[in-house]
């Protein structure tokens, strides 16, 4: 039995939102020098926990006390100062600046107000050194891929003599080499006495990393157990709260007729070649999913099959018809649907009401409109049918898209697209953010379309998803087409490799 | 409280406020230059509610109105269109002068100066959005150094080519006179005061603006556009297309902010035709938030405004001071419109959350 | 990544600055060259008189406080298209502290003014987040409103009007570079060598001597001032602690906020001290270059200083090149009609030039359309004897388009410049 004061301890924490209770009677005890991780899914409240944690946000309720003594922290300067650093899971990092100006900003070493870069140099050389973590300062944050700006931000941490530091879903924009050194990076700060609280719904990496696990369900504290005692489908039904669904895919509703044919297609940025020889089919009642980490040439396949980029090589076909040339608009009207990742930034107009939602992308087309004139009537009942067909928690077809959590924005914009019977969806991150309820909701429709006869082109991050729901699978590496390997088969980990080129595959 | 009614209350708040700030600081600058604030607007609002004040009114608002109809296409879309005057001056010019060239029956006459005017202005505010589009140059720097260009313009193709020959007492510099067939009648005398007919034509521009952003599929678009360019674009519009657009049907508009006071009493271009109507309209833009009716509201206050305080002059008052009142009001607006937009974001949010959970619990309850 | 890399890539990115160093100085040079042989031709010597790169710097020095104030506002990330309206409130403050207390005072009122205004922008946009632009067109608008009616109180019957003011009989001190061009240290005529040189008219000798003579000869306190500002600025912002805050609120101000530091005041600081230097320059234009306060005297200078601060790409050093330029255009602009007509020919051989290096590079349709606006202009030069008043008048504005439309490519303003921030925001 540890006898030393923990390193955190949250005693019922409780904080409300309007409409929302985030946070309710939370504890969560963490001793020096481990490794505590806290799993729930997306909406339980482990982010806002978190944010108390820093201080950047006052709990409405409850303590905290950090090595044993009780504290408040007014903002994250507090938190700071109090040896705890946050590491977001969207790195806060000025692009534009250097990495000594991001790793100083606000705790800069002077002389008179004159910054003293030779001495923040040498203590971030030293950082570097004694923790593993090479690194120029004088480098531009832009310049830097997405592991090397997470060390960035560890830096950050460190820098300010954080001895507790807390990792927001870390691993969420790495692959599992990355995240293999990133564990390792842990493992040796363990080694020298930092504690480490560590935000993540990867289960089984979490089972890797862990000494103690705590589980958030629905902003309550569920359980806390070790992970040698429990498995990741434990685990997972103890978020959840219930039996688990699976994303597993049955029989296969794949026939010949191909919808979208994409040959060869290549597109150029400047000088580089984002995208090269891109060949697949996709066929009535087929999901093809796209395996990759993030900025391997999605964005840009995605937007040359919407029509958004023109491909400098190549050509793309909607069944018989030559679409390459074709404008964005012509190829909605076509019928090809489109989830974008980033909901909030391209697939909705917030300030506007949801009817006005439904008809982005369609607004050419009935029921929105007819001839130059909308339709509102018609938009309104459409409206009113996503709603009710794919469950979304609104009031009504009036209310504007900014008061709708994420969950049910994302299955307003599913059901805008699929309620249209498009001939071929192209969805992209399609149940980031949501929770597991939902997520499962949105599988079995993707499902029954699929086996109504739609062609899907599914990219996504979420391993398990592609996996599952694919009956082909490519994989996606600087721009071509590495792999295609058999979803039936295929395990997340061969997967990664693929997807990091740690694995080739003998042709595509 | 209902909810509707609450919003509706809240909104209210901006103009409210706005007047009535308007009000204090005005008193207050009168108070200091040693004025008695409660006989000014006194004598403001006898003097402003005569016949002919109101009619007067009515004149100087109308080629407001259009201002702010032109700018306000333009920043719907997140587009600022500061060269409207520029676009309109240059109109006038060429408008007027190729209405003198011609000799056409009444209507066609009017229609043909009408266009020529729409054509130069469209022209005029198509070029910064081509540069936009093209060269990325951000269109309220290349429209305001338009405006300038635009006076130069006019100034050279007035003094050199345009000129009405001079008679020898003669010291105006204008373009030839149109002929009678090119002006238009007044639509009634009030209280000895021209109705400028012009009005009908800028009561039909609002309502086709209205019908315009609202109602069609192009307005659709650009609203989409200025609210989230991103998101627009994935659906399917070119935003391209859409800025150039918008700038020419913004130039368009703008084009006409001259015409009322062509049509109804200068009937050619001169030195002395009125200038500075398109910042007014950028002003009368914000304060009526953009919206069709709100904007003939803001214009018609601030032409009642600039007629009332005509008297001030008279009572030893600097009718300056109104320029202070009408700065007020645009900087309160702008500012009352941001603090109740959020507040009504705050409620929009609780009250959606609020019904959700009901409907759920509702579902719930009929699931058992 | 091993540690040899690492240096290898910082290397690199030296080597790197320094050839786009090198390249502008080529540049440089050739155009001066250009300059030299067309005012030889043409024997337009106002082209390179240092009589006009004197008014070059003198016209400059407002367009270059501008683009500095701009620098400062948006480096927090505040776009500030009041610019404008701010240099009108230093003008009238400028004018009205001259006449009432001297020259002196009159800087400090017009600095005052400007400021004013800045605050008004400041609380609108960073307070309550009005739209940057939208605050911006209505200080401009008040702006020019309330010097009217303030002229109408202070100026009439005291010798001014509703449109300007009374003469400033006070005035600043001057300075004038001994030996060099003929400064009077202690009352002592010197030599004025390089006035020596441009007189010959000898071809580029001359010219360099006029350029160097232009900038040492009767120059304003004000003006060293602001060419001084040129390196402080790039020293404060990029070399302290409260610079390095400041830039921080204008590329990621949630990280920022995230660290502790106060991003609203960052921005307060940045937007205030734009609107000093917009009424620096307001004052410097009353008090230097005209000596009486006039509506409209500003005539764009403002949306002009933000022109150089885009085409400076968002650079102190940047932003004074462009002023440079914008001011040389400026001071033809007032000195000589034969100057102007000279430099179409300037522009014409330019273009062709540009028009050829860029079918060498294999742009052709940017080559032909270069080299076809360089015919048509060259055609304008050769038809014409002069250029029309109200052409000289535009010039300015038309090189400020013309920069802006070639400039807009290779930009790197602040990452999150006109961007809303709201303290507490989750996310960019």
């Amino acid at each position: 039995m540890d006898e030393r004061a923990p390193a955190v301890e949250l005693k019922a924490i409780t904080k409300t939102f309007p409409g929302v209770v985030a946070n309710d009677d939370v504890n969560l005890t963490v001793m020096p020098g481990e490794i505590h991780a806290v799993v729930g899914e997306n909406g339980a409240g482990k982010s806002t926990l978190m944010k108390i944690l820093y201080g950047m946000i006052r709990p409405d309720g409850g303590t905290i006390s950090v090595n044993g003594r009780e504290i408040r922290f007014r903002s994250p300067k507090d938190a700071i100062a109090s040896g705890i650093g946050m590491v977001h899971q969207h790195f806060m990092l000025a692009t534009n600046l250097t990495v000594l100006e991001n790793v100083v900003l606000g705790s800069e070493p002077t002389h008179g107000g004159v910054l003293d870069f030779d001495a923040a140099r040498e203590r971030i050389r030293d950082l570097s050194k004694t923790y593993g973590v090479p690194l120029d300062p004088d480098r531009i944050v832009e310049d830097l891929a997405v592991g090397e700006r997470q060390r960035v931000e560890i830096l950050k941490v460190l820098y300010r003599g954080a001895r507790i530091l807390i990792l927001d879903e870390p691993t969420a924009v790495l692959v599992p080499q990355e995240v293999e050194e990133l564990f390792r990076n842990l493992r040796d700060l363990k080694d020298r006495g930092v504690t480490i609280i560590f935000i993540s719904h990867k289960l089984d990496e979490v089972l890797d990393i862990a000494d103690s696990i705590t589980v958030i369900r629905a902003g309550h504290t569920v359980a806390t157990v070790k992970p040698q005692s429990v498995t990741a489908r434990q685990l997972a039904e103890l978020m959840v709260g219930s039996e688990l669904p699976t994303p597993e895919t049955r029989e296969s509703t794949v026939t010949d007729e191909v919808m979208l044919s994409v040959r060869d297609v290549g597109v150029r940025v400047g000088e580089r070649w984002t995208l090269q020889d891109v060949t697949f089919d996709i066929r009535r009642g087929e999901i093809v999913g796209i395996a990759g980490v993030e900025g391997n040439g999605q964005r840009e396949l995605v937007d040359a099959i919407m029509g958004m980029r023109s491909p400098q090589q190549g050509s793309i076909h909607l069944g018989d018809a030559d679409i390459t040339r074709w404008s964005s608009r012509r190829r909605r009207e076509a019928g090809i649907g489109y989830v974008p990742e980033d909901r909030q930034l391209r697939g909705l107009l917030l300030p506007s009401p949801l009817w006005e939602n439904a008809m982005l992308g369609k607004q050419t087309m009935p029921p929105f409109s007819s001839g130059p004139w909308i339709n509102r009537r018609g938009a309104h009942q459409r409206t009113d049918e996503v709603i009710h067909a794919y469950h979304v928690a609104t009031p009504g077809p009036d209310t504007s898209a900014f008061a709708l959590s994420g969950g049910n924005q994302q299955k307003l914009i599913l059901g805008r697209e699929m309620i249209a019977e498009p001939k071929v969806l192209i969805a992209a991150q399609p149940t980031r953010g949501i929770d597991v309820g939902a997520q499962a909701a949105v599988w079995e429709q993707i499902r029954r379309a699929r086996a109504a006869g739609l062609a899907l082109l599914l990219i996504s991050a979420d391993l398990e998803e592609l996996i599952g729901l694919s009956d082909t699978l490519y994989v996606i590496l600087r721009g071509a087409l590495v792999a295609k390997l058999d979803p039936a088969t295929v395990t997340p980990e061969e997967l990664g490799s693929y997807m990091t080129g740690a694995r080739e595959a003998a042709s595509a | 409280m209902n909810t509707r009614v609450k919003v509706a209350l809240l909104w209210l708040l901006v103009p409210v406020s706005a007047i009535v700030l308007a009000l204090v600081v005005s008193s207050l600058v009168l108070i200091i230059i040693g004025e008695n604030p409660v006989s000014a607007f006194r004598s403001m609002a006898s003097y402003g509610t005569q016949p002919n004040s109101l009619a007067s009114m009515v004149n100087r608002a109308v080629p407001l109105y259009v201002a702010g109809l032109a700018v306000a296409i333009g920043f719907k879309m997140n587009l600022f269109n500061i060269g409207v005057e520029g676009q309109y001056r240059l109109a006038a010019l060429l408008s007027a002068a190729a209405g003198a060239a011609v000799s056409l029956p009444a209507p066609l006459h009017i229609a043909f100066i009408m266009l020529v005017a729409m054509a130069v202005g469209a022209f005029w505010a198509g070029v910064a959005g081509v540069l936009r589009v093209k060269r990325g140059v951000h269109e309220v720097v290349s429209t305001i150094m338009l405006n300038f260009i635009a006076t130069g313009l006019g100034a050279y193709l007035l003094a050199n080519y345009l000129r009405k020959p001079r008679l020898p007492n003669e010291l105006i510099i204008q373009t030839r006179p149109i002929p009678p067939s090119g002006g238009l009648p007044s639509l009634a005398v009030v209280g000895g005061e021209d109705l400028r007919s012009f009005l009908v034509i800028a009561i039909a521009l609002g309502i086709v603006v209205y019908v315009l952003i609202w109602r069609t599929r192009f307005g659709y678009d650009l609203r989409a556009t200025g609210i989230n360019p991103e998101a627009a674009r994935a659906s399917g519009i070119d935003p391209n297309r859409m800025v150039v657009r918008t700038m020419l049907i913004s130039g368009a508009i703008a084009g006409l902010i001259g015409m009322s006071d062509l049509f109804g009493f200068f009937h050619a271009y001169t030195l002395d035709f009125p200038t500075g109507l398109g910042f007014d309209g950028i002003a009368v833009a914000l304060v009526g938030l953009n919206h069709p009716a709100g904007i003939a509201v803001a214009a018609l206050l601030f032409g009642w405004v600039d007629r009332a305080a005509q008297i001030l002059d008279l009572e030893g008052i600097p009718k300056e001071v109104i320029i202070i009142t009408k700065g007020v009001i645009i900087l309160s607006v702008v500012v009352a419109y941001e603090v109740v937009r959020r507040i009504v974001q705050a409620q929009e949010i609780k009250a959606a959350a609020e019904a959700t959970r009901k409907l759920e619990a509702q579902k719930e309850a009929v699931a058992a | 990544m091993s540690w040899a890399a690492v240096d290898t890539a910082q290397v690199e990115g030296e080597k790197g600055r320094r050839l786009e160093a090198r390249r502008i100085l080529y540049l440089l040079g050739l155009v001066i060259l250009l300059l030299s042989a067309v005012r030889s031709f043409t024997g337009a010597s106002d082209l390179t008189s240092s009589g006009t790169y004197g008014a070059a710097l003198r016209l400059g020095v407002p367009i270059l406080l501008a683009g500095l104030g701009g620098l400062y506002a948006e480096r927090t990330g505040v776009v500030n298209i009041g610019l404008e309206g701010m240099m009108i409130l230093g003008t009238w403050f400028g004018a009205w502290g001259g006449v009432e207390f001297g020259a002196s005072w009159g800087v400090v009122l017009g600095i005052l003014g400007g400021a004013m205004g800045a605050l008004v922008h400041a609380v609108a946009t960073v307070t309550f987040g009005v739209n940057q632009i939208v605050s911006g067109v209505a200080i401009n608008i008040l702006a020019a409103g309330v010097t009217r009616f303030l002229s109408v109180i202070a100026f009439t019957g005291h010798g001014g009007g509703a449109t300007q003011s009374p003469q400033v009989t006070s005035s600043l001190p001057d300075l004038t570079v001994p030996v060099l061009a003929g400064g009077k240290p202690f009352g002592w005529q010197s030599p004025d060598l390089l006035g020596w040189f441009e007189g010959h008219h000898w071809f580029l000798v001359s010219d360099v001597a006029a350029m160097f003579r232009g900038f040492m000869a009767e120059l304003s306190i004000l003006t060293v001032i602001t060419l001084l500002l040129v390196p402080a600025t790039y020293f404060f912002l990029w070399r302290t602690r409260l610079g390095l805050r400041m830039r921080s609120a204008g590329e990621n101000p949630v990280a920022a906020e995230s660290l502790g530091v106060p991003v609203y005041a960052m921005k307060y600081l940045g937007v205030l001290i734009s609107g000093a230097l917009a009424g620096l320059a307001g004052a410097f234009l009353v008090l230097e270059a005209a000596g009486i306060y006039r509506e409209g005297q500003t005539g764009g200078r403002g949306f002009i200083g933000l022109a150089a601060m885009i085409f400076g790409n968002w650079r102190p050093t940047g932003v004074a090149a462009a002023a440079g330029l914008f001011g040389y255009a400026d001071a033809l602009n007032l000195r000589s009609a034969l100057a102007v007509h000279a430099l179409l020919l300037f522009v014409a051989i330019a273009l062709l030039a540009l028009g050829v290096w860029y079918l060498f590079r294999g742009r052709i349709s940017a080559g032909l359309l270069s080299g076809l606006i360089g015919v048509l202009v060259f055609v304008w030069y050769a038809v014409t004897e002069d250029v029309p008043r109200q052409f000289i008048f535009i010039t300015p504005y038309v090189a400020t388009l013309v920069v802006l439309a070639v400039a807009s490519q290779r930009l790197r303003p602040p990452a999150a410049d006109g961007l809303p921030y709201r303290r507490g925001q989750q996310t960019a």
